[in-house]
């Protein structure tokens, strides 16, 4: 048996959503400050900035309640 | 034909999937110690993580993408693949079944055929099940990789393997709860990474009044915006059907056999720690699989909706002259997502398949080691000896669908039998299930050859109208034909053939004692668990939440 215990689903979710959202979230900030040359439909609205903060929001909100926990 | 470019910040999200769920399958392994833990996931698992699973099993990349262009093709109808199509089974099996299958302690569904019946119903269920799942599996690696490659114009090869390879590494590690975990993953990419298309179209085009007055104002004659109204008459609806090819052959035998029989889904919920979380687990399953059309119907309708506007410059890709309904998903993902996104939404798509493939490799090494392997060729294995067994199978399974790819890919017209594979197995199946479930008197040999006319039937029929043997209306009972209506009224026959057979030679052959079914039938098992509890805490309250939503969200769009 192994000395530790297993670490819970909900903090692997958790740390995908927060490293994926974060990423999302730069790209974001980086193309407002240089936009792209051809735009997506909808591209004034930013849905990367604010889609990757609700991201960010969620997962890490999961990662923080679930590292100290195990299955 | 390529319709999404990737930059290079997409390529990192999707290279982080990868590393991440190969990095779960190896720091799984060390937690992978027996037999239980690595076929049923050492059954601790919470509702939540049974329930997402549960749901998520079913949740492939390929459902995602031919549902919504399902939408586009039939409308709205669509729709009723998750409500009529699905919570009522959900709710049946957490309610009625699943406490004989849970409490009888088996690993895998045949292992009930076994208990109730006999070997040769167990082995005979078994194979087909084998057969099925590495059929399923190896053409869903295909699909992948067509589509893939038709939309990111990746290779062929490098997307079957690199995702074969991945998946025979995490599940061979840790089994079922690498598969559970990635399932479970793979949910969250999902909502994330598709919803967001939904929210981008409604804003796009105004509201979801806007989206359906559009759609109405094309076609007056045919309705594609509503569930009900227009199921009286099958020329007024998209889906060429009336109500009673919904009700019978969707709603009761195909939805009950696939969500009640079939051994992928079922397993998630013998993980489950204990009979009152097993039973939660369809039920808690149930509310998700509601809410999953504000992803899939959605999208289709604003593909619609953006479609009959010649201002939006929205069209469906054609192959060879023919609409590629499928393409509805990918170009309005490539429409809306800016760079990042894009790799997110990929990523979604790639987490459904490889989860898909999983789920079907993890039920197939399970009922291989427990149905065919230990029952058949070596009844005496040990724990280690299986535990051996089930990452060897994963393996080879895993190999076998690869040879299925290369073939469908050679000859792709096999995906034409996809549906006739799953009324073959699962619609009898339920026949099977449901009597000897709740009537004692149900022969070994009456399920036996009930099964066995159930089968041949539903793929005879199926043969018959492809090549032309006698005319479709003849199953369908209806003077217009869709692939869709003819797979409902096949199933439902299939159904009907397997119990009357079942029923008629059980009245002549031999009955199993009564003191031998005690758990493993209604009427001689006693029924006391979760008695104890309050109402409001017992899975029975909860399935009549799920079955109110269910009849708000129909009367809402009748």
């Amino acid at each position: 048996m192994s000395e530790h215990a297993m670490k819970p689903i909900w903090f692997f979710v958790g740390l995908i959503l927060t490293i994926m959202g974060a990423l999302i979230l730069l790209s974001g900030i980086y193309q407002l400050i240089s936009p792209p040359a051809v735009k997506t439909v909808l591209a004034e609205t930013h849905p990367d900035i604010w889609w990757g903060a609700v991201m960010i929001l969620f997962g890490g909100t999961m990662y923080l309640k679930t590292r100290k926990q195990s299955r | 034909m390529e319709a999404i470019g990737l930059s290079f910040i997409d390529w990192v999200i999707i290279v982080i999937y990868f590393a991440f769920v190969l990095g779960i399958g190896i720091y799984l392994r060390k937690y992978t110690i027996n037999q239980e833990d690595f076929f049923l996931a050492g059954r601790k698992n919470s509702v939540w993580v049974a329930g997402l699973a549960f749901l998520s099993a079913n949740l492939g990349a390929l459902e995602l993408l031919g549902m919504t262009g399902n939408t586009f093709k039939y409308g709205m109808y669509v729709a009723h693949f998750y409500w009529i199509g699905a919570i009522p089974a959900m709710l049946f099996l957490g309610v009625y079944m699943m406490p004989f299958y849970y409490s009888s302690k088996i690993n895998s569904v045949p292992g009930y055929l076994k208990l109730r019946f006999d070997e040769r119903t167990r082995v005979l269920n078994g194979v087909a099940f084998a057969i099925m799942t590495l059929l399923v599996s190896g053409i869903n690696l295909y699909a992948m990789a067509l589509v893939l490659h038709t939309f990111l114009g990746w290779n062929w090869d490098v997307s079957m393997w690199a995702s074969a390879v991945t998946v025979a590494v995490y599940v061979s590690l840790s089994g079922l709860m690498s598969a559970i975990f990635t399932e479970i993953i793979q949910f969250f990419l999902i909502w994330f990474g598709l919803f967001l298309v939904s929210i981008l179209g409604i804003i796009e085009i105004g509201s979801l009044k806007e989206i359906m007055v559009r759609i109405n104002e094309f076609s007056p004659q045919v309705s594609f915006t509503t569930l009900w109204s227009t199921s009286s008459d099958p020329t007024q609806n998209g889906m060429f059907i009336n109500w009673g090819g919904i009700v019978l052959g969707l709603g009761f035998v195909l939805s009950f056999g696939y969500w009640t029989t079939d051994f992928l889904v079922v397993q998630r919920a013998f993980s489950a720690k204990d009979l009152r979380t097993a039973r939660l687990t369809p039920i808690l399953a149930s509310f998700f699989k509601m809410a999953l059309p504000f992803i899939v119907i959605l999208t289709g309708l604003i593909a619609i909706a953006l479609s009959i506007d010649p201002k939006s410059g929205f069209k469906l890709l054609h192959d060879g002259g023919q609409i590629n309904y499928d393409s509805a998903l990918p170009l309005l993902i490539a429409r809306y997502y800016p760079a990042g996104l894009v790799g997110l939404g990929v990523t979604a798509l790639l987490a459904g398949f490889m989860a898909g493939q999983a789920g079907n490799i993890s039920a197939f090494n399970t009922v291989w080691t427990y149905d065919i392997y230990k029952s058949v060729l070596n009844k005496n294995a040990s724990d280690a000896h299986l535990l051996w067994m089930g990452r060897v199978s994963t393996i080879v399974g895993v190999a076998l669908s690869l040879v299925t790819a290369y073939w469908a890919k050679s000859f792709p017209s096999i995906m034409d039998y996809m549906q006739a594979i799953f009324s073959w197995v699962n619609a009898p199946l339920f026949a099977t299930m449901l009597l000897g479930m709740f009537l004692w008197w149900i022969t070994p040999s009456g399920a036996f050859w009930g099964l066995v006319a159930g089968m041949s039937s539903s793929f005879l029929m199926y043969l018959a109208v492809k090549f032309h043997w006698f005319a479709e209306r003849i199953i369908t009972m209806s003077s217009v034909q869709s692939d869709m209506a003819a797979n409902f009224w096949r199933a439902w026959w299939a159904w009907l053939i397997c119990a009357v057979v079942t029923i008629v030679i059980s009245l002549f052959t031999e009955k199993r004692p009564k003191e031998e079914l005690v758990g493993l039938v209604k009427g001689l098992t006693e029924e006391n668990y979760d008695q104890y509890l309050p109402f409001t805490k017992r899975p029975e309250f909860y399935a009549l939440i799920s079955l109110a939503v269910l009849i708000v969200l129909n009367v809402l769009f009748w």
